[in-house]
C-alpha cells in the first residue's frame, strides 16, 4: 500500500485551493529496466474529489503524469468544517483514498 | 483486426450520438470501468478526439494554458488548464509528441472552478492542447509550444 496522500486547502480570494500530493511510481510504460525489458506501465488512472461524500471533480489520467503527482484544483464555495475526501485507483486496481477537513 | 477496427468505428459512433443528443453520462464516467484505454493509448491529438468521438475543437482565447515556454526537465512540467467559458463540463490536457497524446481528462460540477494544475511528463519539445468541453458538446482549444531540453520517457 503506498503512503498516505498530503491534502492542503488554503483560501484565497473567495475560492478555496486544495493541493493534493500523492505517492504513486507513475511507470509511462515506455521505461526501460538495466536488461532492455520494457517496465509495464502502472500509473493513476482516476482520481475523484469528494466535498462531503459528494464528488465535486473527477479525472482520468494516462501514463504521462508525473511521478508523485501534485494535484491543484480549485473549489467555488467551502466554509470550515466542510470534508474533502480524494480517492485514486491505479491500473493494478490498487485504491487509496484520504480526507483532510477545510480550515480556512 | 478488421473486427476490431469496426468495432472501435461503431462504439465511435455510438458515442457521437449518445453526445450529440445529449445523454453522454458524463457523471457515470467517473465510476471504475469507464476509463476511455483507446482515448489513452491515441497516437496525436487528432486520433485521441477521434477514440473520445468529439469534433476537432476550436482555437479559442477563453481557453488558457499556462506553463513555462522552457522545461529543463521533461519528467516534470508544470501545466495548468483554465478556462472562462460558461457551462465547461471536461477539461482535457493533450501533448502532440508523446507516445499517448492524452495525458489528462478532468470533470469538472459546479461546485469547483474550471481549472486544474498539474505536472506531466514529456518525451521531447511539443505542442501542448488544452481542450475545454461545453455541456452542449462544443470544443475549443488553446495551443502552446514547450521546449524540453530533457525528455520524460526514458
Amino acid at each position: 500500500m503506498s503512503d498516505a496522500m498530503r491534502i492542503r486547502t488554503q483560501a484565497a480570494g473567495g475560492k478555496i485551493i486544495v493541493r493534493v500530493l500523492m505517492s504513486h511510481e507513475m511507470e509511462s510504460g515506455q521505461r526501460k529496466d538495466d536488461a532492455g525489458a520494457v517496465v509495464p506501465a502502472w500509473h493513476i488512472r482516476e482520481v475523484v474529489a469528494a466535498l462531503n461524500g459528494t464528488p465535486v471533480f473527477t479525472m482520468q489520467w494516462g501514463p504521462a503524469i508525473s511521478k508523485n503527482p501534485l494535484l491543484q484544483f480549485h473549489l467555488k464555495s467551502a466554509k470550515a468544517g466542510d470534508r474533502i475526501t480524494i480517492t485514486w485507483v491505479d491500473t493494478k486496481g490498487d485504491k487509496r483514498s484520504d480526507e483532510a477537513v477545510i480550515t480556512a | 483486426m478488421t473486427n476490431r477496427r469496426r468495432f472501435l468505428d461503431h462504439s465511435a459512433r455510438v458515442a457521437a450520438l449518445l453526445a450529440a443528443a445529449g445523454v453522454w453520462p458524463i457523471d457515470a464516467r467517473a465510476q471504475a470501468g469507464a476509463y476511455n484505454t483507446a482515448a489513452f493509448a491515441a497516437h496525436g491529438s487528432a486520433a485521441a478526439y477521434k477514440a473520445l468521438a468529439i469534433a476537432a475543437p476550436v482555437e479559442s482565447s477563453s481557453v488558457q494554458i499556462q506553463a513555462q515556454d522552457l522545461a529543463e526537465n521533461g519528467a516534470a512540467v508544470p501545466v495548468a488548464v483554465s478556462t472562462t467559458l460558461p457551462g465547461v463540463k471536461r477539461l482535457m490536457l493533450l501533448v502532440e509528441n508523446n507516445p499517448a497524446a492524452l495525458s489528462a481528462i478532468a470533470d469538472v460540477s459546479d461546485a469547483v472552478e474550471p481549472f486544474f494544475d498539474l505536472r506531466i511528463k514529456m518525451g521531447e519539445s511539443s505542442s501542448v492542447y488544452a481542450v475545454a468541453i461545453t455541456a452542449d458538446g462544443r470544443a475549443f482549444f488553446a495551443k502552446r509550444d514547450i521546449k524540453v531540453t530533457l525528455g520524460g520517457c526514458g
